[in-house]
């Protein structure tokens, strides 16, 4: 029976190598370990032994039993593996194919710049402010200290409505000044994005509609050095941690002292180059204290309030942020345009 | 403005290098824009003399000249000029030279003979006749035909930049219209004095006077329009002689980008520079009556200006006039009937100061901004006439042009007031956030001649800008420095920042519309009232009444829309001719409809148009759903619209939440799209911002997750191919018993082998109990309470 037993097992055990799928494996399993196997057979035989045979042939049998169970899972497992490698490769798919996402649509790149800059004055304690477009003169200018005879009054300027020149669309975003003083109580932080309007041809660098964002702060003992505080403030946050500003002195009917605000050319950082055409610093922003006169056409006492304001063109922020260099692409709306942004 | 820098320095000495002279003016307030040297492209041209010259051999018209350059042995140069004789000094582009508009000199051969270099004129040095009016106009610029250039001493070999004067710094300033006074020599050199420290020497004009006659004899003033005439004053300058004026004054004028024309001419336009005042001269001769008026002018009048244009005038014009017509416009130009002309024997100066905006509007309306116009506009100071007729009246004498009458007619219709305020230190330091001295604040308004008597400040009469205590505080902050006010951050009260739901709401939208695939446009808000047409909207449509602009750049431009339609559509049909293959877009922008008091109501719309190979109208639809779903609107119907003239009458719908309108959507009505030159389907949608605003749904609430299994039965019906999708879906919403979750078409079969007149619809029905598993039985059931009610309401039959 030794012999039967090693016999066995030798001959499964070359059988189970030679196998190569798993239906082999199941009819050899039940070719040997099953009920009418090959072993179970000469296990059924255990009867007619010695009892002193019993013992040692019953541990031989059931060592051939364990070995060939393990042999059949190793082989299992075998080919298992080399049946899911073989399917794995089988599904393999050629990755530089295109993906098949239904693109995204794209923001306008004069926008991505506006939401940039209210996001950043929101933080700062701002609320955002919309108003009309077509608006009466006595805001647009008369309001701002724009008297009657100022030459951005003329119609060759501004747009009017009627004869009179008394309704027109706005020329600039600070009436909106003067909308928040009438209706919003004190203290003042606005920021008042939208369209504006001026009488320019179109061409590389101007159009008769563009985007102003102006900005308002008026509270008590609120000095030119919080103006220049928070406008640094911003363009650190706009241009990056460092940016350097300059304030030179300018005019606006508006606000006294004025000023306006340049950023260091990023490109040549101060030496001069064709970007900021040799003057090493680009202009962002007019800016100013709010004219106490212009309080005071408002209603709000300047000996207590003091504010600032500024206006910025958002257009030729945009087209610095992305180096557009053609103002006409802006409205062009050309999705080969809008799609790169 | 230009200004010389060589001018500046005869009023204040600053040597500042052109970059920081250029960035100190910039930073005290005069913005400086460029600086350009004279003659900065010449290089290597020297003053030759030339020696010796002969015919070439090989050519008829061409020269070879000796030349002596100051190298001691004279260089030979060929000249195809006939103008140059021996003796003559000339100008010399010496081997490897160069000049204006980039030209480069070198030697080379000249039909076989050796030329080191070129003779030149003074075109080729980038000069004009009127620089040099005594030398001949064609051919070599013989230096000494110029008197003022003779008594130089020129010798051979000097630089030609040094000896023509052509080496000036001029400096291109931008001038705020608050600052007119800083619209000439003296104002610039009062700013520059106190920016860079230094004294300011003025000149007070001495005029000996003596020229025959007596003037009240000679000239009568009379000014009616006073309103427009603040002061009007006159002197006489007899048996002038009319020549070019001498090179010094010639060299400053151009350096201005003045053209220099004749002595007396010259004599205005130097004043003008130097103080900042327009003049005029008149020949006296055609003032008829010696009599000058300035009166309003007729309407229907005319007048012939210097430059040969006939100006035809209204009684809102001024005019410098005589007893029978008008010989200028008063501080635009004068008439060409009075103009200085070569035999002009006695002349008036005039030194008015006239109404600004008169003059701007004027100028405006005839087309013709001058010099002296864009000054008179900005307002000037009434007290600078005098002094700068006596000005013009020395620099006469000076030149000697001519001799001039004692006295001076002067009228005076308005006396200007000095300006006092008082000097708040602590004010202008709150307002600025600065600490400066009050004593330092004395010293910068002194410097910029303020009469300062402690605290009462006086402010001078050029400084028409400055007339509160703010206006103080930015003469402070100029002069110690925009950029040494220090930076504080922000301080007060905290606001609450943020944004309003409204803007909460666009935000959210723009982010549903790119996530659909469109893309983020801008349009005009003002059209052309014939897009009215193009979109087919019919003659009497009450929203083609628009807000029209009386002024507008042009037709397309000139109304404010009440429809964002026509702008999308402009947009795509832009995109489909740039051959595009597809496009998908959206834009909030605003419509405009006028109100009784002539302002406008600005709704927004939320416009959304596409086209391309895979769009249709399901796409746009399915776009229409999903941005209504994020928004949780409940209760969403679409229903055909068959009537928008805009629209394809198959292919259009109205959306609703409720019974509120949203807007319509569909495919575009070829006949629109023809109008636009465009042959394929365009699919557009406008929603009202103001109607999805009230649309927006309540926050969720969270709902249980099903505890019990869902059964689904697909069913496909027969019925008339009128009934629509929607009729069906809501008779199976409404016949269900409370088990049907859900309800979603899945097929649509319109197959040749169903009855005539019939279609196939089938739908996929989820059905579930919140209580329990259902049973088969129970979804049956239900779903025959679905089959009865359709056949019922459609004669719907199982297929």
């Amino acid at each position: 029976m030794k012999e039967q037993l090693e016999k066995i097992k030798q001959e499964a055990l070359s059988a189970l190598k030679s196998a190569r799928e798993a239906a082999d494996l199941e009819s050899l399993r039940v070719k040997y370990l099953g009920k009418k196997g090959e072993l179970t057979a000469v296990l059924k035989q255990m009867g007619k032994l010695s009892a002193e045979e019993r013992p040692v042939i019953g541990q031989l049998a059931n060592d051939v039993q364990e070995k060939l169970t393990a042999e059949i899972d190793a082989q299992k497992k075998k080919i298992e593996e080399a049946v899911l490698e073989a399917r794995l490769e089988a599904e393999a798919v050629d990755v530089t194919i295109p993906g098949q996402a239904r693109p995204m649509g794209h923001r306008h790149p004069m926008y991505i710049a506006l939401e940039e800059i209210k996001d950043i004055f929101v933080g700062m304690g701002f609320t955002i402010l919309d108003g009309p477009e077509v608006e009466l003169a006595y805001y647009n200018f008369d309001r701002l200290n724009a008297e009657e005879g100022h030459p951005s009054r003329d119609w060759s300027d501004t747009f009017y409505f009627d004869k009179d020149s008394r309704v027109m669309l706005r020329s600039q975003t600070s009436p909106m000044q003067v909308h928040a003083m009438e209706t919003k109580p004190l203290p003042i932080r606005i920021l008042a994005p939208g369209r504006v309007y001026r009488k320019d041809e179109v061409d590389a660098t101007h159009s008769p509609m563009f985007h102003q964002v102006e900005g308002m702060v008026i509270d008590k003992n609120v000095t030119m050095a919080d103006l220049k505080g928070t406008l640094n403030a911003v363009m650190e946050q706009l241009y990056g941690p460092g940016t350097k500003t300059r304030f030179r002195p300018h005019h606006f009917p508006f606000t006294e002292p004025s000023c306006e605000m340049d950023v260091q050319c990023h490109k040549c950082g101060g030496v001069g180059c064709p970007t900021c055409k040799g003057e090493g610093w680009i202009e962002v922003l007019g800016a100013g204290m709010i004219h106490p006169k212009v309080l005071e056409m408002s209603g709000i006492d300047p000996e207590e309030y003091s504010g600032w304001a500024f206006g910025m063109g958002l257009e030729r922020m945009a087209m610095r942020r992305f180096k557009i260099s053609d103002l006409r692409l802006i409205f062009e709306n050309d999705i080969r345009f809008l799609e790169q942004f | 403005m230009l200004l010389s820098r060589r001018w500046l320095n005869e009023f204040v000495p600053v040597d500042a290098a052109d970059k920081e002279f250029a960035e100190d003016m910039t930073l005290s307030g005069s913005k400086v824009e460029v600086t350009e040297v004279e003659g900065e492209e010449i290089s290597n041209v020297v003053v030759g003399k030339v020696l010796e010259i002969v015919r070439h051999e090989n050519s008829d018209h061409m020269w070879i000249c000796q030349v002596d350059v100051g190298e001691g042995e004279p260089v030979q140069i060929v000249t195809g000029a006939q103008n140059v004789s021996q003796g003559d000094l000339v100008p010399v582009a010496k081997h490897n030279s160069t000049l204006p508009g980039g030209v480069h000199i070198k030697k080379g051969k000249l039909r076989g003979v050796e030329s080191n270099g070129m003779l030149c004129s003074y075109k080729e040095l980038g000069m004009t006749d009127n620089d040099w009016p005594s030398s001949v106009v064609d051919g070599i610029f013989i230096l000494e035909s110029d008197p003022d250039l003779k008594a130089r001493g020129l010798k051979p070999g000097d630089d030609i930049r040094e000896v023509l004067g052509f080496n000036d710094h001029v400096v291109e300033f931008e001038i705020t219209p608050n600052r007119p006074d800083c619209l000439s020599v003296i104002g610039l050199a009062r700013e520059a004095a106190v920016t860079f420290g230094k004294p300011l020497a003025l000149h007070d004009p001495v005029v000996k006077g003596g020229g025959p006659g007596v003037l009240s004899e000679l000239l009568d003033v009379e000014t009616p329009a006073t309103d427009l005439c603040p002061r009007y004053t006159a002197r006489m300058v007899r048996n002038v002689k009319i020549g070019p004026s001498p090179l010094w004054m010639r060299e400053r004028l151009r350096a201005s980008g003045v053209r220099p024309i004749n002595n007396i001419v010259d004599i205005t336009n130097y004043v003008m520079l130097e103080y900042g005042q327009p003049m005029h001269a008149f020949d006296y001769r055609y003032v008829k009556g010696g009599k000058i008026i300035v009166r309003r002018a007729e309407n229907g009048e005319q007048l012939t200006t210097l430059d040969g244009n006939v100006r035809d005038l209204t009684d809102s014009m001024l005019v410098i006039a005589d007893e029978t017509r008008a010989v200028g416009l008063a501080g635009i130009m004068g008439g060409e009937n009075s103009e200085i002309v070569e035999d002009t024997v006695d002349v008036v100066f005039e030194s008015a100061n006239f109404n600004g905006t008169c003059i701007r509007r004027t100028a405006l309306a005839l087309g013709m901004r001058t010099e002296a116009s864009a000054k008179f506009e900005k307002g000037l100071d009434i007290l600078n006439t005098l002094p700068a007729v006596n000005r013009a009246c020395e620099l006469v004498e000076l030149l000697g042009a001519g001799e001039v009458v004692d006295g001076v007619i002067d009228i005076l219709n308005f006396v200007p007031q000095p300006t006092k305020l008082a000097l708040h230190a602590d004010k202008i330091n709150a307002l600025l956030g600065t600490d400066v001295a009050p004593e330092e604040m004395r010293r910068i308004l002194k410097s910029l001649d303020f009469g300062v008597d402690g605290d009462e400040i006086t402010v001078p009469s050029w400084r028409g800008d400055v007339a509160h205590y703010s206006d103080l505080a930015e003469e402070v902050a100029r002069f110690t420095g925009y950029n040494n006010i220090p930076t504080t951050p922000m301080r007060g009260v905290t606001t609450q920042g943020g944004y309003s739901p409204e803007q909460v709401l666009e935000r959210s939208l723009g982010t549903v519309c790119r996530s659909l695939g469109y893309d983020e446009i801008i349009t005009y808000s003002f059209i052309s009232p014939t897009y009215y047409d193009k979109i087919r909207w019919p003659e009497d449509d009450p929203r083609r009444k628009s807000l029209k602009i009386m002024n507008p750049l042009g037709e397309d431009t000139s109304i404010m829309r009440t429809t964002v339609l026509p702008s999308m559509l402009e947009i795509l049909t832009r995109n489909y001719n740039y051959r595009n293959k597809t496009a998908r877009l959206y834009e909030l922008g605003r419509t405009y409809f006028e109100k009784e008091d002539g302002m406008a109501d600005e709704p927004k719309v939320l416009s959304l148009g596409l086209y391309g190979p895979d769009e249709s109208f399901f796409t746009l639809k399915g776009a229409v759903e999903a941005l209504l779903g994020s928004i949780r609107a409940e209760q969403i119907t679409f229903r055909a619209e068959r009537n928008n003239p805009s629209y394809h009458p198959g292919r259009c719908a109205k959306v609703y939440a409720g019974e509120a309108e949203i807007g319509v959507l569909g495919q575009i009505h070829p006949l629109v799209a023809a109008n636009y030159d465009v042959d394929t389907e365009l699919y557009c949608a406008e929603l009202s911002f103001d109607a999805l605003i009230a649309a927006k749904g309540s926050d969720p609430e969270y709902v249980p997750l099903p505890k019990f299994p869902a059964v689904t039965r697909d069913i496909a019906v027969l019925v008339d191919t009128a009934v629509t999708v929607g009729d069906l879906e809501g008779c199976i919403q409404s016949a269900a018993k409370g088990l049907l979750k859900e309800v979603a078409l899945f097929d649509i079969y319109n197959g040749a082998n169903l009855p005539a007149g019939k279609k196939s619809v089938a739908f996929n029905l989820v059905l579930r109990s919140d209580e329990r598993s259902l049973t088969a039985q129970e979804a049956d059931d239900e779903v025959k309470v679905i089959l009865d009610a359709l056949e019922k309401g459609f004669g719907a039959t199982l297929r």
